[in-house]
């Protein structure tokens, strides 16, 4: 091994200060290679990395089985991406030295047991005194002030590192999976030795160094540990990614919460508290909040003297977040949790180029566009799908998970025909679809899941108003996602505690009775969706009473058509088997009955209210009502209102009952001449809404209003009437009887 | 001791003179412990030390780490949250003297924080120094101590402003004498205010932006508060001398319970949203709303803390507004309260007198 060296460099994964020590470590050591933990699978797509705009991810999927994948994520600031940077700016050799995906997919297949290896940072941590080892290595590594000045200083590190993680891995035995990699890590070391590269940098992560330092163990018991591993066909490509992802989710089992501040550790050129809350405070200014340079002069201090009273060489996230709470946000939380969002976890997303391999994604919307026998075209197609088959319900699945994706493939049309089993869709591919499904290739590797995670992800946004929420609830259905389900219907049902405007949650009720009937309808069940639609209209019987109080005509007839919706949907409302509380329909009614007796009412909403209940049978007295509100105590407008509300949609009820009849009658014709003008308009609505034969019908019955009233019975032919009663005796299930 | 309430700097002399012993760390000039000793003082050593203040680690830091820079403390938060608490103790811990204060009230003139005249003094020798009656702000100037402001939103906005020149000049012109007074190191203000309260005096920004904002919070988990209200509901009713009652635990648990979920907006488990009323719900009318159910029981019941004796305070601490609150509540006690199997009673009590 004459004349060969191998620099092992430790880093923290995504770790700032890892990044810059590397990058400046490699322009010391000028390499002839480089070693990077990850897939080698990726090799090849190394080429690619400068036209990339990270974050990005590699992304391993296996063909055919797109639910098995795993995601290598890269920021400008991890080591790994600045390790990649080097190699090809300086044309030197970048290869991926980590067990390939091809075996690290195939073992996860059978075992999802998670990588249970000690902690190395939490161990030095905790020799150290630190209870939290992010804040450890943030100390020891991160802000070593020489960090931003003088990075020659930097050499000695990679060796202390090295040194602390063999005291760390001291009689530590790792388990099958780590051996292997950690030996297919080696094995790459001696294959790129063999073939004649003489300096070469391993870029891993800090735990392994001790494997890779120093002199290597036998290629023999390597080889032995990586013989016979199971092995899947695994395909490798680039996928843009984000910030936000990166934080929550990430390959390296280096989950990290603040990319956004070690972006700026990793890009601001010197003093990084004082340009951070700098740049907090431009934020706060762009939202219209008052900071001056005073406050950031003072937040610059409190971070300062924070920082010494915790007993930390230099200000960090925690610091500058107190800081800026304190004296930047004078204690509101709400802009600290601005500064959060924009800044700690930022933002950014990344970018990959035209040449990249396609992503799963794709392929399985084309493996599924084959099984679906659904052609993408760029011209306009229609089809019609018929629910009840399988093969249709899969395709209106399909293309109602790719609109979720804002893949606009197919646009629904009017359904010809009735019933809630037929769709009709306008079917056209444009290139622009393409780019969406890369841009969500994060989401998942399948349309299904990632139309799930997005649903979720739209569920979660916090700007989601309760309508996004109940068309979101619809399309889940449509889409059939039951596993988004719950968290949408969460989100719904919190929604709907906090909305304070009832008229809100009624124009919502019946869309979510709508959906649930879907759910029937479809094969989707929708566990949940009852308990919400149950307590959504509690809380209508709740709020109702108080929203009909005070109400000009224009919001009385707003709010007297959600109540319509709602009577209509509550109708559609199954009855909760058991009894132990009451039905829905029931609650409704008495809410309703407890409105009906209030004097404050709108005569509209009066009128309509006496109709609803008249027609469920719950009132005795409607005649009574109706001549309270038509005698003279009332003002004719409110009198036509009440009419209007209580004719509103049929007049056969006049038809049919002579009293009520009589009552409209008698008022009409006792108004004087101006007040017969004035209600005219409201009148001519009410009656101008009704069908020609009901209006003829009421008319007759009018003029013949003086004869005697049983003539009109004595009419029936009984002899004919018996064919039609006997029909509706089988409609109703009586036949027989 | 006979007096009803001891300072603090007196009642936990014991423990400060422990920590000024031990302490060899960097103190602030005119501190009497360094920023870090004053830590440990508040939030306890788990030993020797006692507690002070129950609540997050970083909020006593960064408390103590504005004062140390000299800048001038704003505690902010809802009634009850232990913010004149917290100001008295940090005082006591770091001049040893928490008796400089100033009370704000909608009455308080500019003499309370600049000075006054002995007018005797004043008509028999004319103005002189003797003649002056100092400010507490004055003196913690002149000596290096804290200053301690309390409710000051509600001091009339030009009394307020009177504090301007002090928190950024660090002097106090007298004019009358041609002369000043500069604060001594060690000087500086903790000021409280309550954000919740309406009709309360604006702080100017000029006035805001010499001040750094520590909100104290509300506590973080049901049994920590749970914790605080038995102990100063059980302190309270030896203090009021009401007869003997037995109070169980289940039933403080639930009014804690109703308090924090109406408060938060969310139920304990997580699972449900409520709508917040427009009251404060704050940990000490939590622990008005026992104390008075107990009495209610003592005098008027058969001696148990019953749910119907705490009902009507509940619905009084939670509708404050007459219109919006009592829809707040009532689809709180119909979604969430009616659902609970084992709060049958309450639910009856609560639709009793609602």
């Amino acid at each position: 091994m004459s004349g060969t060296s191998v620099f092992v460099l430790g880093v923290r994964h995504h770790g700032p200060g890892s990044a810059r020590a590397v990058r400046a470590e490699l322009e010391r050591i000028q390499p002839d290679a480089i070693l990077i933990e990850g897939p080698p699978e990726a090799d090849s797509l190394v080429s690619l990395a400068p036209d990339l705009e990270p974050p990005v991810a590699l992304l391993a999927h296996v063909p055919g089985a797109p639910a098995n994948a795993a995601f290598w994520p890269f920021a400008g600031f991890s080591p790994e991406w600045q390790a990649i940077m080097y190699g090809t700016s300086a044309g030197v050799p970048v290869r991926f030295c980590d067990l390939p995906a091809a075996h690290s997919l195939a073992d996860r297949a059978d075992d999802e047991v998670p990588d249970m290896r000690a902690d190395p940072i939490g161990s030095l941590a905790a020799a150290a005194g630190y209870d939290d080892p992010e804040r450890w290595w943030e100390d020891v590594v991160e802000h070593r002030g020489d960090t931003f000045s003088s990075p020659s200083h930097q050499a000695p590190w990679f060796e202390v590192i090295a040194e602390a993680m063999a005291a760390v891995r001291e009689g530590y035995e790792p388990d099958e999976r780590e051996a292997r990699r950690e030996a297919h890590m080696r094995k790459t070391l001696r294959a790129t030795l063999k073939q004649g590269y003489g300096r070469i940098a391993v870029v891993c992560g800090a735990w392994h160094v001790p494997a890779l330092a120093g002199p290597l163990p036998s290629a023999t018991a390597d080889s032995a540990l990586l013989r016979g591993l199971p092995k899947v066909k695994a395909e490798l490509t680039w996928v843009p990614w984000t910030y936000g992802r990166l934080a929550s989710w990430s390959g390296y089992g280096a989950g990290i919460t603040s990319p956004g501040w070690y972006h700026h550790l990793f890009t601001a050129p010197d003093r990084p508290v004082e340009r951070w809350l700098g740049e907090a405070a431009a934020v706060l200014r762009d939202e219209g909040l008052a900071v001056s340079s005073a406050h950031v002069i003072e937040s610059v201090r409190l971070a300062g003297s924070l920082a010494t009273l915790r007993g930390r060489p230099l200000a960090g996230l925690s610091e500058v977040t107190e800081a800026a709470r304190a004296v930047l946000c004078e204690g509101d939380d709400l802009a600290v949790e601005l500064i959060q969002r924009r800044m700690v976890v930022g933002d950014r997303l990344g970018h990959v180029s035209d040449g990249t391999p396609m992503v799963p994604l794709q392929r399985d919307l084309r493996e599924q566009q084959r099984r679906l026998r659904l052609k993408p075209e760029a011209l306009d197609r229609e089809i019609d799908l018929d629910l009840r088959k399988p093969l249709d319900l899969d395709r209106s699945h399909l293309l109602h998970r790719l609109r979720l994706l804002g893949v606009g493939w197919g646009t629904p049309g009017q359904a010809r025909g009735k019933g809630t089993f037929r769709e009709t869709w306008t079917l056209r591919w444009r290139p622009e679809h393409d780019l969406a499904l890369i841009e969500h290739a994060a989401l998942g590797t399948t349309v299904n899941t990632a139309a799930a995670r997005r649903a979720r992800d739209l569920a979660g946004a916090p700007a989601a108003a309760l309508a996004d929420l109940t068309s979101l609830v619809e399309q889940c259905l449509l889409a059939d996602l039951p596993e988004a389900l719950p968290e949408v219907l969460a989100a719904l049902s919190a929604k709907a505690a906090l909305d304070t405007d009832v008229t809100h949650l009624m124009a919502a009720l019946p869309a979510m009775v709508r959906a649930h009937r879907y759910g029937d309808v479809r094969g989707t069940s929708a566990e949940g969706l009852a308990v919400i639609v149950r307590s959504m209209l509690d809380r209508i019987c709740v709020g109702l009473p108080v929203a009909v109080t005070a109400l000009d005509d224009e919001a009385a007839a707003g709010l007297l058509k959600h109540m319509d919706a709602v009577h209509v949907a509550v109708a559609l409302l199954t009855e909760v088997p058991g009894g132990a509380v009451a039905a829905p329909r029931d609650r409704w009614l008495a809410t309703l009955r407890g409105i009906s007796d209030r004097p404050d009412l709108h005569g509209l909403i009066e009128g309509r209210l006496t109709r609803i209940l008249l027609d469920s049978g719950e009132l005795q007295d409607a005649g009574d009502r109706m001549s309270r509100a038509m005698s003279r105590g009332q003002t004719p407008a409110r009198a036509a209102a009440w009419v209007e509300g209580f004719l509103a949609g049929g007049g056969l009820l006049l038809v049919h009952d002579p009293r009520l009849l009589a009552l409209v009658d008698g008022w009409v014709t006792g108004l004087s001449g101006d007040q017969f003008t004035d209600v005219l308009p409201l009148l001519r609505r009410t009656f101008g809404s009704f069908a020609p034969p009901e209006r003829r019908a009421i008319g007759e019955r009018v003029r013949s209003a003086g004869r005697a009233e049983a003539e009109e019975e004595q009419d029936v032919d009984e002899r004919r009437a018996a064919a039609a009663v006997a029909t509706v005796r089988a409609i109703l299930g009586k036949a027989g009887g | 001791m006979t007096v009803l309430r001891p300072h603090a700097e007196d009642q936990y002399a014991e423990e400060l003179a422990l920590l000024a012993k031990d302490d060899d760390r960097h103190r602030p000039p005119g501190w009497k412990l360094s920023p870090w000793a004053v830590t440990t003082y508040i939030l306890g050593d788990g030993d020797r030390v006692t507690p002070k203040y129950v609540g997050a680690r970083r909020i006593v830091e960064v408390a103590v780490a504005t004062l140390a820079t000299d800048r001038a403390l704003l505690l902010l938060g809802v009634p009850g949250t232990a913010k004149t608490w917290l100001s008295e103790h940090l005082a006591a811990a770091i001049s040893g003297d928490s008796t400089l204060l100033v009370q704000g009230t909608a009455g308080t003139a500019e003499e309370a924080i600049r000075y006054g005249w002995n007018y005797a003094r004043l008509l028999a020798e004319g103005p002189s120094i003797e003649a002056l009656t100092p400010s507490p702000v004055m003196r913690a100037m002149a000596e290096g101590r804290i200053a301690r402001v309390e409710e000051l939103t509600r001091m009339p906005s030009d009394v307020q402003d009177a504090l301007i020149t002090v928190l950024s000049e660090k002097t106090l012109p007298i004019p009358e004498l041609n002369r000043e007074v500069q604060a001594e190191r060690g000087f500086n203000v903790i000021a409280t205010a309550n954000d919740r309260d309406r009709g309360v005096n604006e702080l100017s920004s000029a006035l805001r932006r010499r001040f750094n904002t520590v909100v104290l919070p509300v506590p973080a988990t049901a049994e920590e508060e749970l914790d605080i209200v038995a102990r100063r509901v059980t302190q309270l009713g030896r203090a009021l001398e009401l007869p003997q009652t037995t109070t169980g635990l289940e039933e403080i648990r639930r009014v804690v319970t109703v308090f924090r979920e109406l408060r938060m907006g969310v139920t304990e488990d997580g699972r449900t949203k409520v709508k917040s009323p427009s009251g404060t719900l704050s940990t000490a009318e939590a622990i008005s709303v026992l104390t008075s159910g107990i009495a209610l029981a003592a005098h008027f019941g058969d001696g148990v803390l019953r749910p119907s004796d705490v009902a009507a305070g509940i619905v009084g601490a939670v509708v404050q507004e007459p219109v919006s609150d009592r829809v707040v509540w009532r689809e709180y006690l119909e979604t969430v309260v009616r659902e609970r199997s084992d709060w049958r009673d309450f639910y009856r009590a609560c639709r009793e007198i609602s």
